[in-house]
């Protein structure tokens, strides 16, 4: 149960970045930490004592295998991870060509 | 940044030769962890970014001319959508061909359990994925090169 | 076992939070690469070689896109924290989101089964199944044979992802 407690932990150490943070690189820093404590939270769950990684070989065919599911659902996130912060990047590098900050109470003009 | 009557800047010498030889064997262990993709760990997303990696190692030391990276972008682009469209075929074709007749329906012979050409479509959906995966990452990188470039 | 995650996850918490005091941006990213190489380590320890491979060469790559990024703006980090009336309201927001989830999370966790006492309800079919699917890594089995649908639509989430950032960063096609 401490596992899940300090998971939580590190996600509300990503919100804290979101709200609290001024500057566009460490609000996507804040954004990728939520994401991997969630993903990490997720992989934890499906994790089951003396079991194998669910690879089925001739000397392991009736060994216990840990849950599939949520790894299967995790590699997809992981890789769409990559192209989303990607996304989040490039925008802001367009909102620093037009302001030439990275201060988000700089950019209060509606233009461009 | 660069001319188009100079070399492209790019690193030293030392790290030319190194990459030289790493990228392609990268590359190579990205094909086979893709193709092994239902035996062994890996797949077509994990065998598609290592794939990715070995072009940004390539553009990042050699560095590349601007017109060449535009060229190099759409035939990124075409090859990513035509992966995604034969995926998408490949589903069709198991909706058309299967016994069971379902969307994603495996309509090859399964082969024999734990050797590389058995599963019917896994290896080949696998492979489509890598090459989808590959063409997107690299597409990434290539734009955010050609937005550099065009600001200096 | 279930000690060394907790060493990893509270060194993730650490190096998160360094990262997101640094005053250097480029500290900042460096910083932040303690929490995907933890999160590698964890992968392993959690009996996932599939998600460690591709976690490793992720998590290079969005470095790298990072430091190129920061590398061609800027380094600094001119702000502080506590000083105008906004911050205040932020953390008052900060706090009932805080106060929410933790509430949320109290409620949830006595759903879940204890660490390592999982009972896994879908996934044993497709355990069972797996020779029928014939593909001896369960998880590229789940990923194109079971769900490959869900596959499908991930794959379209990531080209459109990419379709976004080629219309983001390009240069033509608007007239000034």
């Amino acid at each position: 149960m401490i596992l899940f407690f300090l998971c939580f932990i590190l996600f509300m150490v990503g919100l804290y970045g979101i709200i609290m943070q001024r500057n566009l690189i460490k609000i996507i820093i804040g954004l990728a930490i939520m994401e991997y404590s969630v993903l990490f939270f997720l992989i934890l769950i499906g994790y089951i004592d003396s079991a194998t990684a669910p690879i089925i070989s001739e000397s392991f065919e009736e060994a216990l295998f840990v849950d599939p599911l949520p790894q299967a659902m995790v590699l997809t996130a992981i890789v769409i991870g990559l192209a989303t912060k990607a996304l989040m990047l490039s925008v802001a590098i367009r909102l620093y060509k037009e302001y030439g900050t990275f201060d988000i109470r700089k950019m209060n003009t509606l233009k461009g | 940044m660069s001319n188009d009557n100079q070399t492209p800047e790019g690193m030293t010498i030392v790290v030319k030769k190194i990459c030289q030889f790493m990228a392609p064997t990268i590359f190579l262990f990205g094909i086979y962890i893709t193709v092994h993709g239902h035996l062994t760990p890996g797949g077509g997303f994990t065998g598609g970014v290592i794939m990715a990696s070995a072009f940004i190692l390539q553009i990042l030391s050699y560095g590349s001319f601007l017109d060449k990276l535009q060229q190099e972008k759409w035939h990124l682009e075409l090859t990513e959508s035509l992966a995604l469209l034969c995926f998408l075929m490949l589903a069709v074709l198991g909706l058309l061909l299967a016994t069971t007749s379902v969307f994603f329906g495996n309509f090859l012979h399964r082969g024999s359990f734990g050797e590389l050409i058995s599963g019917g479509i896994i290896p080949i959906g696998n492979i489509f994925v890598g090459i989808e995966v590959c063409a997107a990452i690299s597409s990434i990188f290539v734009a955010l090169l050609i937005f550099k470039d065009k600001e200096a | 076992m279930e000690i060394y995650l907790i060493i990893m996850i509270i060194l993730m918490i650490l190096g998160s939070i360094y990262s997101l005091h640094a005053k250097d941006l480029l500290s900042a990213v460096v910083a932040y690469g303690i929490v995907g190489f933890g999160l590698v380590i964890s992968f392993l320890l959690l009996y996932a070689p599939d998600l460690a491979i591709v976690q490793v060469v992720v998590e290079i790559i969005t470095l790298v896109i990072m430091i190129a990024v920061i590398v061609n703006t800027t380094h600094k980090d001119e702000k502080k924290i506590f000083t105008t009336k906004s911050s205040l309201v932020n953390l008052v927001v900060l706090l009932i989101f805080v106060g929410v989830f933790f509430l949320m999370f109290a409620h949830i966790i006595g759903v879940l089964s204890y660490f390592g006492q999982h009972t896994m309800r879908m996934a044993g079919v497709y355990i069972d199944s797996a020779y029928e699917a014939g593909s001896a890594n369960i998880v590229t089995g789940i990923l194109f044979h079971f769900r490959a649908y869900d596959t499908l639509g991930e794959a379209t989430v990531l080209f459109t992802a990419v379709i976004g950032v080629l219309t983001v960063l390009r240069q033509y096609g608007k007239k000034n």
